[in-house]
């Protein structure tokens, strides 16, 4: 059974048909391109890194220097380096929504995102949205118990919004289903997200 | 002395208890603010990561640290089990490797695993099968026992008796069911997995542990690190998720704590994601075939039913008390058989035994109906009895009835109901109602609170408790707020400190009854103090001093009162303290009960083509006694029903039967209802004044344990069919619709 119903405009900016059309060529390809590629990159200079170096990157508006490995997650980042610990881990795959944040204004899971990946793009944590009208919506609401996937929650909800400020309930129920709630608190949170929409909130 | 009464006010006298309060905790937590074990970060940990056995049966024969500490950023490895070892269950954590961080952490257990060597043993994880359980070896005989009317003679065999007499019930009975109906096993899966952060600060330990059992895990702690309770500090401001699985230190934990000794380094151990689902608790399954006779009226005469599963490694199934399930047919025998599979033992899961009890037995009752072409609703109703004559245990049958009617009301059950499989097709689609009862003790646990006033007038709570999702400090301060006449935000709040008063675990829903009673209490006798000192001051019988509206007021004469600040002010220099203590059974109360009943009722469509079910509509009518806070306990409620539409219809533990290997283990695969799943759901707070009467009383279980048979029942009324294992996957509609020749 399919339970993600996933949104109408998938903020990766490809759908999953579109890959999956694309997919065939793709591997055909692949060996050639891989070629190709690690030949431009050397071009331009690109090269492959090992071992902690310093990075900066831009998080919630503020320029951050962290040490960070090629394997170190965008993640482990935010919750160790930084004192961000509204992202959760609780899958390794994104399939909990758990770890939600924004990346240049589009959800996405700071669990599969390497912390080299997010140099020069613009992060937004849940904890930047402490002034938003959605966690207090879902305070109001009561769009929480354990809490724990909340956050995620909160900023998976402001990122639909954002694109669809007017969004219906049906619109809600079909959009918002990346995040799992443990509790159950996926009434409250069709409350939260529909009191966003009609306090115009939004966008 | 100022006389203290320790009840409610009347519904009609509250400012605050009752009425419709913020989660105080509710910001926090929706902007990443408020820290669980997880967040916390401490200088200098290490983060340490368990070996997890990749097989569910074998005998270790090779285990190593030394390829894991050759992994740059690995600092301490502890092996739990040496080579020669049995290890009964996948995922049992054989080492632990501490590193400088997850990367280091994660690379040194894959070293380990990879010269990880071990003896295959046989595995036996498929418990569905009964027979195939026997031929394995696996069965021991549970605790079963047979309550007939009539007793056996002095000269019959009391086995030959019962066989007979039940055959002969049978054989009376107007209409009789056949049928074989079973729930798989499902586990917590807390979003927040099991572990610690552990550090030693002069020979003393600091756990800050997921727990729900603040006040209990302490000395679980310090009896095998060699230390007292006294020298363990147990902290948890918040738990992501428990459900029954955290009440216990676990050895994961103890083995961080040892390493952070050893390496004088602060460790930080959470249970990775498969691990979570594999060891941090699991639900038994159950399974049963049952002949159950009625009367023309489909009045039940006989139960009679063999019923098993399995708990895990230790072996065990789901009790006969809930056998059939609320329902106390006066001649029934019930035989238990208990299996032993290779999996990891159970944790106790919201309502133990109550969601299996339900699910697997009220499909039967409305099997009963669906034969008789009866209206389930009446069915069910019929056998409730009556309060002088009960068909039914728990809550009494007029409190179920009242809720039927109330729930039939918010379902319109009347206008939507039709006979099993006689529903009108939209194509393929086909629509269903069901229903199902509970009930739940849910009395109160023992509980202290200490209370402090300040001379300021501000106004401070300390008790050993915990908040798992349900609203415990919006509670707390409601309670304390109501007593003292004041606003909610007016009192803090502490808990989350093995340090503070001892408060129970939060298991068995005895956590809100408990702590009303301490916080209560401990507020009565603190404002009976404030109300002596203002009675001297104004000259007035304190006997006639109320808490109301921020003041200290006169009910003789409302011109005398004074402020609550200046009452405070009153105290002296250092703060008013006292402790309100309640200890079940002992302290008299008539503050808080237990026994509730519930009443729940899904609406569900079902696509025969793709076997998918849909959630239309769920009703949820609930008696809880003294309702605290309703906006949180309808949150419980509506939580509770989502948690019962993933045991119907999504969430399962599927093992492979050679390996015993638990392959759904990650939240991809563990599949659970999101948002778009759920459908409407519709909660109803019943509050009658004779219920109300009765006191507080706990909520988290009751709510979650009907959904199982309501939603199994309408799919049935639906189809026309009965699917007989949760959850009803699409997969198992089919099969079920595949074996059924068509009308």
């Amino acid at each position: 059974m399919v339970h993600r119903t996933g949104t109408a405009e998938p903020a990766s900016g490809f759908s999953r048909r579109e890959f999956m059309r694309g997919s065939g060529a793709v591997a055909a390809a692949t060996a050639l391109a891989s070629q190709s590629q690690a030949i431009a990159q050397q071009a331009k200079g690109t090269k492959v890194v090992s071992g902690e170096q310093t990075i900066s990157l831009n998080v919630n508006g503020k320029a951050v220097q962290v040490k960070a490995e090629p394997r170190t997650t965008l993640l482990e980042v935010l919750r160790y380096q930084l004192d961000l610990t509204g992202a959760k881990p609780v899958s390794h795959d994104a399939s909990s929504g758990a770890a939600t944040i924004l990346v240049d204004g589009k959800p996405a899971s700071a669990s599969v995102m390497l912390a080299l990946a997010a140099r020069g793009k613009k992060i937004e944590t849940v904890e930047s949205l402490a002034g938003d009208a959605v966690p207090k919506a879902f305070v109001t609401h009561d769009a929480e118990q354990c809490g724990f996937c909340t956050p995620g929650f909160v900023v998976a909800v402001r990122a639909f919004l954002n694109q669809k400020p007017k969004a219906t309930e049906e619109e809600i129920r079909a959009g918002l289903n990346d995040n799992i709630c443990r509790c159950g608190t996926y009434a409250n949170v069709i409350q939260a997200a529909l009191a966003v929409v009609k306090g115009g909130a939004n966008g | 002395m100022a006389e203290v009464s320790y009840t409610w006010p009347a519904k009609d006298k509250t400012s605050v208890l009752g009425k419709r309060h913020d989660r105080l905790d509710g910001l926090a937590k929706a902007t990443g603010a408020a820290k669980y074990t997880y967040d916390i970060n401490l200088k200098n940990q290490l983060i340490a990561k368990g070996l997890g056995c990749p097989h569910a049966h074998c005998r270790i024969t090779t285990i190593s640290a030394d390829a894991a500490k050759k992994v740059p950023g690995v600092v301490h490895v502890e092996i739990l089990r040496q080579a020669g070892a049995e290890i009964e269950w996948e995922g049992e954590l054989l080492a632990v490797v501490a590193a400088e961080s997850e990367g280091a952490a994660a690379e040194g257990v894959k070293a380990m695993r990879d010269a990880l060597k071990y003896e295959a043993l046989d595995v036996f994880v498929t418990e569905a099968d009964l027979e195939a359980a026997k031929a394995a070896g696996r069965t021991t005989a549970g605790a079963g026992s047979t309550t007939l009317e009539k007793e056996a003679g002095d000269d019959e065999d009391e086995k030959e008796f019962e066989k007979k007499e039940i055959e002969r019930l049978l054989k009376e009975s107007a209409h009789v069911v056949e049928g074989f109906y079973g729930i798989d096993v499902i586990t917590h899966c807390c979003l927040e997995p099991h572990g610690s952060t552990v550090e030693w600060q002069d020979g003393k330990l600091i756990a800050h542990h997921s727990t729900q059992n603040v006040s209990g895990t302490d000395d679980q702690f310090a009896q095998p690190l060699g230390i007292t309770a006294g020298d363990v500090t147990v902290h948890c401001d918040h738990i992501g998720g428990g459900f029954g699985s955290k009440f216990q230190a676990d050895y994961w934990s103890i083995a961080a704590a040892r390493i952070a000794k050893e390496t004088g380094r602060p460790v930080k151990l959470m249970l990775d994601r498969d691990q979570e689902l594999k060891l941090g608790g699991s639900r038994p399954s159950g399974y049963i075939k049952v002949r159950l006779g009625a009367d023309k009226d489909g009045i039940i005469k006989v139960w009679d039913s063999e019923h098993w599963g399995t708990s895990g490694a230790s072996g065990g199934a789901v009790a006969q008390g809930v056998v059939p399930y609320v329902f106390t047919p006066k001649n029934l025998r019930r035989v238990v058989t208990n299996i032993k599979t290779n999996c990891a033992q159970q944790r106790a899961w919201r309502a133990p035994n109550h969601p299996q009890g339900c699910a697997i037995t009220h499909v039967a009752i409305d099997d009963l109906a669906a034969k008789m072409g009866a209206d389930s609703l009446e069915i069910f109703k019929k056998n409730l009895g009556t309060d002088d004559e009960p068909g039914v245990g728990g809550a009494k049958p007029s409190v179920y009835a009242a809720e039927m009617d109330i729930a039939a009301k918010l379902m319109d059950w009347k206008a939507k109901w039709h006979p099993h499989g006689k529903g009108p097709a939209k194509g393929s689609v086909v629509e269903g109602l069901g229903m199902a009862i509970h009930t739940w003790g849910g009395a109160g646990h023992n509980s202290t609170c200490r209370l402090k006033i300040y001379p300021d007038g501000s106004v401070e709570t300390q008790c050993g408790s915990q908040d798992l999702g349900t609203g415990t400090r919006t509670v707390m301060a409601i309670v304390v707020a109501e007593t003292l006449g004041l606003p909610v935000e007016h009192i803090k709040i502490n808990i989350g400190s093995s340090k503070y008063p001892e408060s129970g675990p939060s298991g068995g829903s005895t956590t809100v009854g408990g702590v009303s009673e301490s916080h209560r209490r401990a507020a009565l006798d603190a404002l009976a103090k404030i109300r002596d000192l203002v009675a001297a001051k104004l000259e007035v019988n304190a006997d006639d001093l109320v808490a109301a509206g921020g003041k200290i007021v006169s009910t003789k004469d409302a011109g005398k009162s004074v402020s609550w600040k200046e009452a405070c002010s009153l105290i002296g220099l250092k703060p008013l303290e006292v402790e309100g203590k309640y200890v079940r059974g002992m302290t008299p109360t008539t503050m808080s009960s237990g026994g509730v009943g519930g009443v729940q009722m899904a609406h569900v469509a079902v696509d025969r083509e793709t076997g998918v079910i849909k959630m239309k509509k769920f009703v949820a009518v609930q008696d809880m006694g003294l309702i605290v806070s309703p906006k949180q306990a309808e949150s419980q409620i509506y939580g509770a029903v989502i948690m019962g539409i993933a045991f119907a219809l999504f969430e399962q533990r599927i093992c492979d039967p050679k390996t015993g290997v638990f392959v759904n283990a990650e939240m991809a695969t563990y599949k659970l209802p999101r948002l778009g799943d759920i459908g409407e759901i519709v909660v109803e707070l019943y509050e009658p004044e004779s219920e109300r009467s009765r006191g507080v009383i706990g909520l988290g279980e009751p709510p979650v344990i009907s959904p199982g048979g309501a939603i199994s029942n309408a799919v049935a009324n639906a189809l026309g069919v009965r699917v007989p294992i949760l959850p009803l996957t699409p997969q198992r509609v089919l099969e079920a619709l595949a074996k059924t020749p068509k009308a």
